[in-house]
């Protein structure tokens, strides 16, 4: 079984693989049928699973020489709609741990963060550009630095972008909340103390 | 960068603490959960040793996998089964009141929060649903979220987030009669676009909105998240105190006005500075379907389906795969455009006021022949509100079937699916590639009313021409 991100996160290598569109949204990359599930565990076999049904065996996801690849390269507004984290579960699971494209919808930005995969992000000519070095050369390896900022293959180099915030906790290792959160209990405690209506409004 | 906006006031009460890295740690008042996307949050909890911070601020209820024929457990479908009572397990385990089915309080979770005066002005609510949106209606911050997310309101009761932009949507004048909430959340969001407001919170104000009941702001702020706004919201005033009055969670007595006044307190100030204001005006807003595979993809009632050249080069790609898809070319009148099946329901259009709409539409008239036409209130107490006033009644005579509250065809997780290349008229907010449960299925969406005019003639209608045949 493939290993999930764990701890600081400053580098994803591999191959990579061009899902060209936009707007592709969370029921494309995991259909809602799909969720009818109380663990994440069968998703990786079910991305993508109307569009590869609908382009019956030319889609990416399906075909031989894109196997194996880690880094997964996309357009504008990618993962739109439904907040379903089945979606970059489903992606995690197929073997996926970096996104690069041109934006990302905020739910599953937030999402693919919360798993430890990092959404970076460049210009729509480049990232064109990045997806015809992908299917040109689909077993070209590729290396995404996030202390460098750059997305490198043999002969090229590229820059992106991953928000400050993010950055820091995907860098350091905090991107799994919880513990952060916790630590704060007692502010929570006092932060409710002050909002009227947690007591219902009562009287001071 | 905003200030004095009820964002800015709301998002600065409910700081706990910046988190290295720049995030901000924010206090969550109201927790939805729901069968689909909370099971593996429970999971999660039960890994890391923790349980349920604020069982008290947490509520639960199933709606997304419920069959709208029978209820009867157990259910046909074992996985939704298998949902359902983990999610009463995992409520019952850690002390979370459960709206269950034929509790009389079960339904959509955007449509129960409201209706028992749970969502109310000031607060933040979160859910692991993207429609969340919806109960910034009332004046609350509320955004959908992930299930490591939800993982972590239930151990914290809290969230890293960050901060949004505010962009005010002035909405001046008045909706012409038979143009509904639903016709202008899909026209602002046909003129935004659907990644138009990413990384804003979409205020709406003006005339047009304040003029709006609750139920069709709930309609309006639902769809922010199909433009792109994880959250939108409209500042509190005297039809949202009206509406929360009484209601089961709802203050009483001398705390009700207290609430009044914090509610009040809290709403954008006349000086407030916002990160950007787009204007529309009300009169000119038509009844408006879309034609595509995104909620952007809309037409007034008399357009016809848009060639490339009348589209921003960065529209053509999808329009493109949506000609395709939706096999309607260019030039295609939409008024016209043959339909199989028409919904009515989902968190968007599924409450009292939009079935009365529909119900208007339907009356005395009947379904056209070949057309599957069916109603899903939004909850068991939209279900007994509308029986009580004979709505099932007008339905069911004019050939609509009457149907059991839940999620549905909206995402079609229960068994109510379109079958091969349908093609739906819908009250719902999606109509991405295969969102009805066939992956070859097409959905043109409206307003409740537009899907009963759909539903009579058996093909998109023009509403107006079937309330106010004198009108034009």
């Amino acid at each position: 079984m493939a290993h999930f991100p764990t701890g600081p996160i400053q580098q994803v290598s591999g191959t990579a693989i061009a899902v060209p569109g936009e707007d592709i949204d969370t029921d494309r990359i995991i259909p809602a049928r799909f969720l009818k599930c109380v663990s994440f565990e069968a998703l990786g076999d079910q991305v993508f699973a109307d569009d590869r049904l609908e382009l019956s065996g030319e889609h990416p996801f399906d075909q031989a020489r894109y196997q194996g690849a880690s880094i997964l390269v996309v357009n504008g507004n990618f993962g739109c709609g439904s907040s379903r984290e089945h979606a970059p579960q489903a992606l995690m699971r197929w073997g996926i741990r970096a996104v690069v494209g041109v934006s990302f919808a905020e739910i599953f930005y937030g999402n693919c963060l919360a798993l430890g995969i990092p959404c970076a992000t460049a210009a729509p000519e480049q990232i064109k550009a990045i997806q015809a070095q992908v299917d040109g050369d689909p077993a070209r390896s590729w290396s995404f630095d996030l202390a460098s900022l750059q997305l490198t293959a043999a002969d090229s180099s590229w820059p992106v972008s991953v928000d400050p915030g993010p950055l820091d906790m995907l860098r350091s290792g905090r991107w799994d909340a919880t513990s952060q959160l916790l630590d704060h209990g007692p502010q929570v405690a006092e932060l409710m103390q002050k909002l009227p209506y947690i007591n219902q409004f009562a009287a001071e | 960068m905003s200030s004095g906006t009820l964002y800015d006031k709301v998002w600065d009460l409910h700081r706990v603490a910046e988190l290295p890295g720049g995030s901000t740690q924010l206090f969550v008042g109201l927790h939805l959960i729901h069968e689909v996307t909370s099971p593996q949050a429970f999971s999660a909890l039960k890994d890391k040793g923790l349980t349920v911070r604020c069982p008290e601020r947490t509520v639960a209820t199933v709606d997304h996998i419920v069959p709208t024929t029978s209820q009867q457990r157990p259910f046909a479908d074992p996985l939704a089964e298998e949902m359902l009572s983990t999610l009463e397990r995992n409520c019952q385990e850690h002390g979370i009141p459960l709206n269950n089915i034929g509790s009389g309080r079960q339904g959509i979770v955007h449509v129960i929060a409201p209706e028992l005066g749970l969502t109310q002005p000031g607060m933040t609510v979160a859910c692991g649903d993207s429609h969340t949106s919806t109960h910034g209606a009332f004046g609350a911050i509320a955004f959908g979220i992930g299930t490591s997310q939800v993982r972590d309101v239930l151990a914290s009761q809290s969230l890293a987030m960050n901060k949004l932009k505010v962009r005010r949507i002035q909405v001046n004048g008045l909706l012409p009669e038979g143009v509904s909430a639903k016709d202008l959340i899909l026209h602002v969001i046909r003129h935004l676009g659907v990644k138009g407001g990413v990384g804003y919170a979409y205020e709406f104000a003006g005339s047009a909105i304040e003029a709006l009941s609750m139920e069709e702001r709930m309609t309006l702020c639902n769809m922010a998240i199909e433009g792109g706004a994880r959250c939108g919201y409209v500042n509190p005033d005297q039809v949202t105190f009206d509406y929360l009055k009484g209601r089961p969670h709802a203050p009483e007595g001398d705390a009700w006005t207290r609430a009044v006044a914090w509610w009040s307190s809290l709403a954008t100030d006349a000086n407030a500075t916002v990160d950007d204001e787009v204007v529309f005006d009300a009169a000119a807003i038509p009844p408006t379907v879309t034609w595509g595979i995104t909620p952007g993809q809309g037409l007034g009632i008399d357009e016809t389906v848009p060639s490339l050249d009348q589209l921003d080069p960065g529209e053509r790609p999808i329009a493109e795969e949506a000609y395709r898809y939706m096999d309607l070319q260019p030039g295609t009148a939409i008024a016209g455009v043959p339909v199989d099946v028409c919904f009515i329901g989902s968190c968007t259009n599924g409450r009292l006021s939009d079935l009365r709409a529909a119900a208007d539409v339907a009356r005395g008239r009947q379904v056209a022949e070949g057309i599957k036409a069916f109603v899903v209130p939004g909850s068991e107490q939209v279900a007994k509100a509308a029986e009580a006033e004979g709505l099932d009644a007008v339905f069911r005579a004019a050939g609509f079937e009457w149907r059991e509250p839940g999620c549905s065809m909206c995402l079609a997780m229960n068994p109510d699916r379109l079958e091969g290349r349908q093609i739906s008229a819908s009250s719902s907010n999606r109509n991405f590639k295969g969102r009805q449960g066939s992956a070859s299925g097409r959905t043109l969406l409206m307003s409740p009313a537009m899907v009963a005019a759909a539903a009579v003639n058996g093909r998109v209608t023009d509403v107006r021409t079937l309330i106010s045949p004198s009108a034009s």
